[in-house]
């Protein structure tokens, strides 16, 4: 079975997707052996009222998915009192964790703020998803061109808070820079395998990184979710660093959360 | 080779159209042309039945590249042309004799052609440069390299399909910096007929290749 740890709801502003209804989403995942999906509300990219957001996203996860959609909601620590966003996250919403968009949400990772939101999911034993980027920036629209965020920083916040749980996801522009094996190497830092590329990528990911630290994530519906398939298809990999890529790591991270 | 072969038998693809080697270079010299294409070669010879040759030139080196045509696709096994990259927009004058000599052969030529929303590179075609091209050259088989490099924002498979048909859709990997995954999935993946899925990942090529494999005598 297959957990998908990278997975959006709702509208991509850019465009209409296949999947971009959550019946239809679940259904194709489902089809597909996914066992559990973590999932974000795209509306959270763009949207200023985030605490509508993640409502929705709650609801919606509820209603079309329930122990199968697992909620991630969106916290945008430029916004007003984000902190009452995390809270209902955890308190209201029972979210396991929260997904961050630090690029669209324009603040650098060296920013005090940034700081404080981890230390506050830490504290909270929230996991934290970060988006280093959504797509390729050659082909985002020319009115909303976003850079990649600067992962540079992280590997000093890691070290410094050893309880953060932090997911690096659509990494392709952190392994471009560079950074992704010392934000790994850092600490409780994790990645998936949405745009990994290359022949054997995602082999030569796991071997750099350790088989324990990469996560099966499909960047579904933006991408298409048999990419990330056929990406561990094209591997090689053992069965048992399968099984751990397609859903034990997820699981293992997901653990003390849930209990 | 082996690698490509290896990741090739685990996805199910059975042949390649190989082209450049493994060079990174976006501006090339005649020499570092001729090493890859020699490269190229080599490849194919080892494994005749997983993969043809595609000869890279560029209109920056006329004359070579018209030479190198003749040695590697008139008189030796390769193919197609392409990928024609970054060097000079297809739309220049030094187009044309290369064009001439696809047309007299009946080959292919494969495009790199992008719209990069930071704008393209010095030198490198844009779409409408492959459409004046396509205009002069009316009888010339073109592939469009990177459907434009608009694919997330512009064109995904379904679009593709309904805009062009899916007889003008043809799989390609560029495996190296891609991976034969991520693009394969954007054919098994999307939501299009079983016979458009059959078009697009081998009949289509097929029958572009169809008049040069026959003239040299490979198996169709």
């Amino acid at each position: 079975m297959i957990v998908d740890a990278n997975v959006s709801l709702s509208r991509w502003p850019f465009r209409r997707l296949v999947g971009d209804e959550t019946p239809e989403l679940v259904r194709r995942l489902r089809k597909r052996g996914v066992a559990q999906v973590w999932a974000e509300n795209f509306d959270g990219i763009l949207h200023k009222d985030v605490g509508g957001v993640n409502a929705r996203l709650a609801a919606e996860c509820r209603t079309h998915g329930k122990d199968f959609l697992v909620p991630f909601g969106t916290v945008n620590p430029k916004l007003p009192d984000w902190q009452e966003d995390l809270r209902r996250c955890q308190e209201d919403y029972r979210m396991p964790g929260i997904r961050l968009h630090p690029n669209y949400h324009g603040y650098d990772l060296r920013e005090p703020v940034f700081r404080e939101l981890l230390n506050l999911a830490a504290e909270r034993r929230l996991i934290v998803q970060l988006a280093v980027c959504m797509e390729d920036e050659r082909t985002q629209h020319p009115l909303i061109r976003v850079p990649p965020v600067d992962c540079a920083p992280l590997p000093e916040l890691l070290k410094r808070d050893p309880a953060l749980r932090l997911v690096l996801i659509n990494c392709d522009p952190a392994i471009r820079q560079g950074l992704l094996q010392p934000v790994l190497s850092a600490g409780g830092a994790y990645c998936d395998i949405s745009m990994v590329e290359g022949i054997e990528g995602v082999a030569r990911l796991v071997e750099r990184v350790s088989p324990k630290k990469v996560l099966f994530g499909s960047n579904s519906p933006l991408f298409y979710f048999e990419s990330a398939l056929l990406k561990i298809q094209e591997t090689g990999l053992s069965e048992s660093e399968k099984d751990a890529l397609l859903e034990g790591n997820a699981r293992q991270l997901l653990a003390p959360v849930a209990s | 080779m082996e690698v490509l072969v290896r990741c090739m038998d685990r996805l199910g693809i059975e042949r390649l159209l190989l082209s450049q080697g493994y060079s990174a270079e976006l501006h090339p010299t005649p020499a570092q042309f001729r090493e890859e294409n020699d490269r190229v070669m080599r490849a194919v010879r080892a494994f005749p039945d997983r993969a043809f040759g595609s000869v890279y030139i560029s209109p920056a080196y006329l004359d070579f590249s018209l030479q190198e045509f003749d040695r590697c696709v008139r008189d030796g096994p390769m193919v197609a042309i392409g990928e024609i990259e970054i060097d000079r927009r297809a739309n220049v004058p030094e187009m044309d004799p290369i064009a001439e000599r696809a047309i007299a052969l009946r080959v292919p030529i494969l495009e790199h052609e992008w719209l990069k929303a930071g704008g393209n590179e010095p030198g490198e075609s844009t779409p409408h440069d492959v459409v004046e091209l396509a205009r002069r050259h009316p009888r010339l088989q073109i592939v469009c390299a990177h459907t434009g490099g608009d694919w997330e924002r512009g064109i995904r498979m379904e679009m593709a399909v309904r805009e062009l048909g899916a007889e003008r859709v043809i799989y390609g990997s560029d495996v190296g910096g891609r991976s034969f995954a991520s693009q394969l999935a954007k054919v098994t993946g999307a939501e299009i007929p079983e016979s458009a899925k059959e078009l697009i990942l081998g009949e289509n090529l097929r029958r572009l290749l169809t008049p040069i494999l026959r003239a040299k005598g490979y198996s169709v």
